[in-house]
């Protein structure tokens, strides 16, 4: 019982943060429909910018809570210099081109990118503790659970329904929702697509860098970490049926119970186990829990 | 080109690359015999791809090949490269045609993504597993020939010449396949997949055969690099690995196989000299090489000198509303 609880809580936290990152790789992917291998670079530049924006916070007397300003900003300002960049500056010239070369040309760009965030930032780990204390503990039956976490999960619930409320309350996520479902009829009818796919691609880029901003006070920020990233969230997004919010969410709550389950209770499995639950999933529904079979053309 | 014409040219360009090994430096001759036994691996992406789909996960298989002949040598004691090469060759293809029929069924990103899922599982798998030197991976000793051990220069020249004419003759089959009716019905399925299987032809049985194929020549590529590299390790059936093969496939266009090994020997050349000069980018460079090469030579290498008649462009059908709308 106890086990079952802590594999539980460890699956729900590290679900939390995944879930954001991903929801921003199944937005871009929805929209522009390219799956973004350099995503995971993209929150490691999240979490780089955020080890800085706090270390020089605390540096100019905001320490405490405006630790949570501090990484806030950090992933506001990489999305807005990398958003448009990488949108208009490279992603826009391969629109139209199949699927599989705009998944080689985000690979390019996560090859760019890893050596880039090295260049800046060099090959020495970065840490940024003192945030992860700011919530206390949290004594929850007879464990203890640092604050923090449930701040990301919450954080991760924040996240998930404000993209959900924007797309599907709004007047501009309607827009980008027909964009969605038929670029062509949406530019005919007078839709500036390519504001659409800047919003887009831009957003996409925050949660990346959000996801990795709330997660730099948990871990060493150091290179490798966006390879992982990118490993798992593709995981949760193909369970969850590309393009879906609600598929991210449940593929990141599948993949967190996998591998919690797995590291308490087989630890050689912690990889293994996510990709056996995506290939679990694939084999039964095709196209991930939450995306109808596309019909065929003829 | 004939079957007898395309025979001829092959033999003589296998003969006159292995005359020319006996002219080459020794570290290039190394970088050839990688060039070659990747470049192979890459025909068979090739393979998959002229059916529409993309495999990222050839590392699996080259992975397969690869330990297939390591464990061969440390566990059965066989140490000549021919038989180790057969036995890479083979547990690879077994392992194609055990996976091949239960991913057939994918398209597109789908199958791209089962695939890499599948590389990495046997990722995560190899880097736990002590008995096969987890992590690290392992060393094997210098194979022989016909009970000679190859050692030094000469070893070098004979695993060279073993590698230029395996990989050779494999690519000759390839492309004689690639003509036969057998082989024309995987392009017929990249032009509509649906009329295909109205016309009585299984359009999963032929994606089957293909990655069994693909997977064929993914295990000799790994068995011929653990046997010059004398060393195998998981990283083989990373996903990056397989990124790497994937790329050459790019690089060098559906259009012609031996594009794959010019490609293959441009990224080993480029590799290794961005490793002396610049070593902290490299891989920038990597990627700056791509994107150039997806934007300007959108079909490949390969179509610098081969322009089939009435071949297609392996750009992908798409209206030209669509393009226009994409704009």
């Amino acid at each position: 019982m106890q086990l079952a609880l802590t594999i539980l809580m460890d699956g729900l936290i590290y679900a939390s943060w995944l879930f954001v990152v991903a929801l921003g790789l199944t937005l871009i992917f929805g929209v522009l429909k390219i799956l973004n291998i350099a995503h995971g670079s993209l929150y490691a530049v999240g979490a780089y910018m955020a080890a800085n924006a706090v270390t020089f916070f605390a540096a100019w007397g905001f320490g405490g809570w405006y630790a949570l300003l501090a990484m806030l900003l950090a992933a506001a300002v990489t999305a807005l210099l990398l958003g448009p960049l990488l949108e208009r500056g490279l992603l826009r010239l391969f629109y139209g081109r199949d699927e599989v070369i705009l998944l080689l040309v985000t690979y390019a760009l996560f090859l760019i990118l890893e050596d880039a965030v090295k260049l800046i930032w060099g090959v020495n780990p970065y840490y940024v503790t003192e945030p992860y204390q700011l919530f206390g503990n949290v004594a929850f039956e007879s464990m203890f659970y640092v604050g923090y976490d449930f701040a990301l999960i919450g954080l991760a619930i924040v996240c998930g329904l404000i993209v959900w409320f924007g797309l599907n309350r709004t007047v501009f996520g309607k827009i980008v929702l027909a964009v969605i479902f038929n670029r062509e009829m949406s530019a005919s009818m007078g839709v500036n697509v390519d504001r659409v796919h800047l919003a887009a691609f831009t957003v996409g880029v925050f949660l990346a860098a959000i996801g990795g901003a709330f997660t730099a006070p948990m871990i060493s920020v150091q290179p490798g970490i966006s390879v992982s990233v990118i490993i798992v969230s593709f995981a949760v997004i193909i369970i969850g049926g590309l393009g879906s919010i609600e598929g991210a969410a449940i593929g990141a709550v599948v993949v967190g119970l996998a591998r919690a389950a797995a590291v308490h209770l087989f630890p050689e499995a912690e990889l293994f186990s996510i990709y056996l639950v995506m290939a679990a999933v694939l084999v039964f529904r095709p196209e991930g829990l939450f995306q109808r079979a596309a019909a065929r053309k003829i | 080109m004939t079957r007898k014409n395309l025979t001829l040219l092959a033999v003589a360009a296998i003969a006159a690359l292995a005359l020319l090994g006996l002219a080459l430096p020794r570290w290039l001759l190394f970088l050839c015999t990688m060039a070659a036994s990747h470049g192979i691996v890459s025909v068979g992406i090739l393979l998959i791809m002229r059916g529409g789909l993309v495999s990222f996960g050839q590392g699996m298989v080259f992975a397969i090949g690869g330990y297939a002949v390591a464990l061969s040598v440390t566990h059965l004691g066989i140490s000549d490269v021919v038989v180790l090469m057969l036995i890479g060759t083979i547990a690879a293809t077994i392992a194609g045609a055990a996976v091949g029929p239960l991913i057939a069924r994918y398209s597109g990103i789908f199958f791209g993504m089962l695939t890499l899922a599948l590389s990495m599982v046997l990722y995560g798998i190899l880097i736990k597993s002590t008995a096969m030197g987890g992590s690290d991976g392992f060393n094997i000793p210098r194979g022989t020939l016909l009970g000679m051990r190859l050692e030094g220069g000469t070893g070098d020249y004979i695993l060279y010449v073993l590698t230029i004419v395996s990989t050779g003759l494999a690519s000759l089959a390839v492309a004689i396949h690639t003509r036969s009716a057998r082989g024309l019905v995987t392009q017929a399925v990249l032009g509509n997949s649906l009329r295909v299987e109205y016309l009585g032809v299984s359009v999963q049985s032929v994606m089957a055969m293909n990655f069994t194929l693909a997977a064929a020549l993914g295990g000799l590529g790994g068995a011929l690099t653990v046997l010059a590299l004398g060393h195998i390790e998981p990283t083989f059936s990373y996903w990056t690995q397989s990124g790497e093969f994937v790329f050459v496939a790019i690089l060098a266009g559906a259009q012609s196989v031996v594009a794959v090994f010019v490609a293959s020997l441009a990224l080993e050349l480029v590799r290794s000299f961005s490793n002396l000069y610049f070593p902290n980018t490299w891989q920038m460079a990597l990627g700056l090489f791509l994107l150039a090469i997806i934007l300007f030579l959108p079909a490949g290498i390969g179509s610098l000198w081969s322009r089939r008649a009435g071949g297609k462009s392996p750009e992908p059908k798409i209206s030209a509303s669509e393009r226009e709308a994409a704009r």
